[in-house]
Formats: structure tokens, C-alpha cells, sequence
């Protein structure tokens, strides 16, 4: 009987000297630094850029464009007569650094990015709440065609403008990232009765995913810099993600025409409210340059 | 009585050298599927696994946010769409090495079976391997199918041509006692 009871003591004791393997490396793996990854689609969100950099080796190439306005009736095939259209290129020279260029036929456009991931989302070892990519843009407009055009003391240099903007994102869940976005937009040039050159704005926006492939998105700028007298309004758009491997088609409506900071955030003519209201479409590509090893 | 029952005590802890465990000191996991337009393929090479040679029992524990590919988006899509990584962040095996003779050395066909746990669903697998016993350090491998469909994988229908519904594990690992 005492043997037994010794048994009956051990038994839990033999279980575990013979317990399982895999427990055994659970244990072991827990203590990793998970980063958050995917947090939004693409590279844009709807007009503005997300957090998201190519990784090291990939080319996107982006065709974007913007139709008429919607309210232009049925002589303007509600905007489908017209389009506004930006070419672009944004390559990943290393995970964490991008760099693009585009042109864009708003104001005959060509610009060019550097974004920077700063500060990654983890969980784990080490957890941070958010993720962080500083953008860098410089545009060049090369409308009009002759500087005479503006007025006699217009420059080149005076087409230029530089966009500074902090992409600060979180994502809440699989289906839930929200983003912010601190800019700055700086204008060589402006009518100093209409505008700053330096214009600050903030941008909200974020994608709710709807099935693994379909997420719907917004995006909107307020502009902290607008003049009383501004004949410019806030951008604002609505869009929807449908990935097909390698693509990313976004269909967005926005009052905003322009791809570049300078024109979206500060010069976006039409009321959204108004029913100033544009179809675009944002078809991007992704192609592996470099083979990862 | 407290005799015999501190005799247990004391031999608890060399209960341990009954057992011939070793771990893995090298790893390799990898699939392949022959899709229709592209074939898709992929390695990990930070799995953890442990083999226990006096009973047969094997375990191995990978995250599939490991695997590499040569695509880097894919790999993203291969996380967020298929394997839904944040939400099933391990991939597991665990079962027994059956039909060796541990004081064989030479090349051994052996089975594994047990339980395989991809995508959150588990599912008792039984395949075919290899045992390598050399010296001081032991050799497993094996070359398996799985279908996507019984793990509950799920292809979205947009991108079904890229995905072949079945894909070929290979695993190879390198183990060495485990020395305490």
C-alpha cells in the first residue's frame, strides 16, 4: 500500500520527466521581439503616402490618376472625360529607406521622395506602440512654360516646393490601422494674399480591412495654415484596397486632384462637400529586382 | 518509507540521463508548389527542435514569419493572407520517430508520426524520413505534401492561379546531444 502511495506521489514526476518536447521549445521561443508588418496595403493610402517603404530590392511602379469632377454632369460623362494622371517609381534601396520619383500632368509636375522607417510597431521582447516613417519630397512644376508668364521676377527656383512630413501609424488589429500624419509643406513662391510659404497641416486617416484581400480607407488633411481669403480647401478622401498578389488597385473618390503634397494639401480647388467630387484610381505593381538571398 | 521515497528524490534528476536528448543545432524547413504562372518557394532556418533518441520522440517548433523568400511580397502576403501569422504566430510538429535501431549507423528509413499544427489546426500526419546516427550527431529528414485546404488555408479566389493547392515540406535537421 505505502509502495503505491509512493507511486501515486511520482506518477506526476514521471509525466514530466518524459513531458512533452514541444513545451519544452515554447519556452524557449518566448522570448522574441514580434514586429507589426503589413499595416497598410501600399504605399499611398489614398492621395498621401502610408508608412509603408518598399522592402530592399522591390520596384512599385504606380499609375494614379484622377478624373473630372463627378458633378460635371452627363455633357462631362460626370468626369469621365478628363483625367489627371501621375507616373511614378518608388524603389526599396534598403528595407527601412525608399526613394521615388513621378511626374505628375497636375501643373506638369516632377517630384521625388526619400522615406525613412524610423520606429517599427513590436510586440514581444521589446513592444512599441506605433510605427514611424519620416518623409522627405521635393516638386518641381513646370507650368507655366515661361517664367514670363507668372510675372517678370519670377525664377525657377521659384517652381520649387519641399514637403516634410512625419507618417505615425498604428495597427490596432488585422483589420483596423490608424494613422497620422504631421506635415509641412514649404512654397518658394505664393500669392502672399492667398497663402503662406510655410503651411502646416495634420493628416488623419486609416483602412478598415473588409476580407483579406478588400480593405476600405480614408484620408483627410487639414490644413492649419489656410487664409481667410484662401480659395483652397481640405482634402479628403475615401478609397478602396483590392490586392491581387503582385497589384494594388485603390479606387478612391477625393476632392483632391493633384499626387503631390503641394497640390493635395494646399491647393486642392474643389469643395468636397460641393459635390466637387473625382474618381481615381490607383493601380500599383511590385516587381523583385534583387533576388533576396 | 521516506527512505525509498528520498532514494526517488535524489535519482529524479538523472531520470534525465535515461533519456538521450539532443537538439537541433542546424535546421531547414522549407516548401515548394508549382503554381500555374510562378512557382512558389520558401526556407527557415531558425526552427528549434528536440530528439529524443531512447523513446523516439520529436518536436518542432518554427514561426512561419520566419520563412524567406525571394519575393518580399510575398512573404508579406504569405503572413497576412494565408498563414495569418499575428493570429497563428507557430507552426509546430510533435509526435514519435518510429523503425530504428538507435545503435544503427548507417542510413535508416524511418516514419514520423504525431501531431502537425499549421494555421492553427492540427492534424495527425504519419510520413516517411530518414535517421542518420553519425558519431556524435544525428541526421533527420523527411519530404512531405500537405494540402493547403486541410489546415484551412484559404486562397483567395482573386489569386487562385498563383497557388497550387498543395505544397511539398521538406525538413532537414542536424542535431547534437544536448549537454548539460
Amino acid at each position: 500500500m505505502k509502495r503505491l502511495f509512493i507511486l501515486f506521489l511520482l506518477s506526476p514526476c514521471l509525466a514530466f520527466a518524459q513531458d512533452d518536447l514541444l513545451a519544452e521549445l515554447e519556452k524557449d521561443s518566448g522570448n522574441e521581439t514580434e514586429y507589426t508588418f503589413a499595416t497598410f496595403k501600399g504605399t499611398r493610402l489614398a492621395n498621401g503616402h502610408t508608412i509603408e517603404t518598399k522592402n530592399e530590392g522591390s520596384l512599385e511602379f504606380i499609375f494614379a490618376h484622377r478624373f473630372g469632377a463627378i458633378n460635371g454632369g452627363w455633357y462631362e460623362m460626370y468626369g469621365l472625360d478628363e483625367a489627371l494622371v501621375r507616373l511614378g517609381l518608388d524603389y526599396g534601396i534598403k528595407d527601412w529607406l525608399s526613394f521615388s520619383i513621378g511626374r505628375n500632368s497636375f501643373d506638369k509636375t516632377m517630384d521625388s521622395y526619400v522615406k525613412i522607417r524610423a520606429l517599427r510597431q513590436s510586440t514581444g521582447a521589446k513592444t512599441f506602440p506605433f510605427s514611424a516613417t519620416v518623409l522627405l519630397g521635393g516638386a518641381y512644376k513646370f507650368s507655366p512654360e515661361n517664367n514670363s508668364d507668372v510675372s517678370d521676377d519670377f525664377e525657377n527656383v521659384d517652381r520649387l516646393s519641399y514637403t516634410g512630413q512625419v507618417l505615425i501609424a498604428r495597427k490596432f488589429s488585422t483589420n483596423l490601422s490608424l494613422q497620422l500624419m504631421p506635415s509641412i509643406v514649404h512654397k518658394n513662391a505664393v500669392v502672399a494674399s492667398q497663402e503662406e510659404n510655410d503651411q502646416f497641416a495634420l493628416g488623419f486617416g486609416g483602412r478598415i480591412k473588409l476580407t483579406k484581400s478588400v480593405a476600405i480607407t480614408t484620408e483627410y488633411y487639414h490644413n492649419f495654415s489656410m487664409k481667410d481669403d484662401s480659395p483652397y480647401f481640405n482634402p479628403l478622401a475615401f478609397g478602396i484596397d483590392i490586392e491581387t498578389g503582385g497589384h494594388v488597385f485603390q479606387l478612391v473618390i477625393t476632392n483632391a486632384v493633384g499626387l503631390t503634397e503641394r497640390a493635395f494639401i494646399t491647393e486642392t480647388r474643389d469643395d468636397f462637400w460641393d459635390g466637387d467630387i473625382h474618381l481615381g484610381f490607383n493601380v500599383t505593381r511590385t516587381f523583385q529586382l534583387k533576388k533576396a538571398k | 518509507m521516506i527512505r525509498i521515497l528520498s532514494l526517488f528524490i535524489i535519482l529524479l534528476p538523472f531520470d534525465g540521463f535515461t533519456q538521450k536528448r539532443y537538439f537541433s543545432e542546424k535546421s531547414f524547413v522549407s516548401f515548394f508548389s508549382e503554381g500555374v504562372i510562378e512557382e512558389i518557394k520558401a526556407s527557415n532556418t531558425k526552427v528549434t527542435s528536440i530528439l529524443d533518441l531512447a523513446s523516439g520522440e520529436v518536436a518542432y517548433l518554427l514561426s512561419p514569419k520566419d520563412f524567406q523568400f525571394e519575393k518580399k511580397l510575398m512573404q508579406v502576403h504569405f503572413n497576412e493572407k494565408y498563414m495569418e501569422s499575428e493570429k497563428y504566430p507557430k507552426s509546430s510538429f510533435q509526435g514519435k520517430i518510429v523503425g530504428y535501431d538507435a545503435a544503427n549507423l548507417t542510413l535508416q528509413q524511418v516514419k514520423a508520426q504525431g501531431k502537425l499544427t499549421i494555421h492553427g489546426v492540427t492534424r495527425d500526419i504519419d510520413v516517411p524520413g530518414t535517421l542518420h546516427i553519425e558519431g556524435n550527431t544525428v541526421t533527420l529528414r523527411s519530404k512531405f505534401m500537405v494540402k493547403l485546404e486541410d489546415y484551412n488555408i484559404k486562397v483567395p479566389q482573386i489569386v487562385w492561379q498563383n497557388i497550387a493547392q498543395q505544397v511539398e515540406v521538406t525538413v532537414h535537421f542536424l542535431y547534437r546531444p544536448v549537454t548539460n
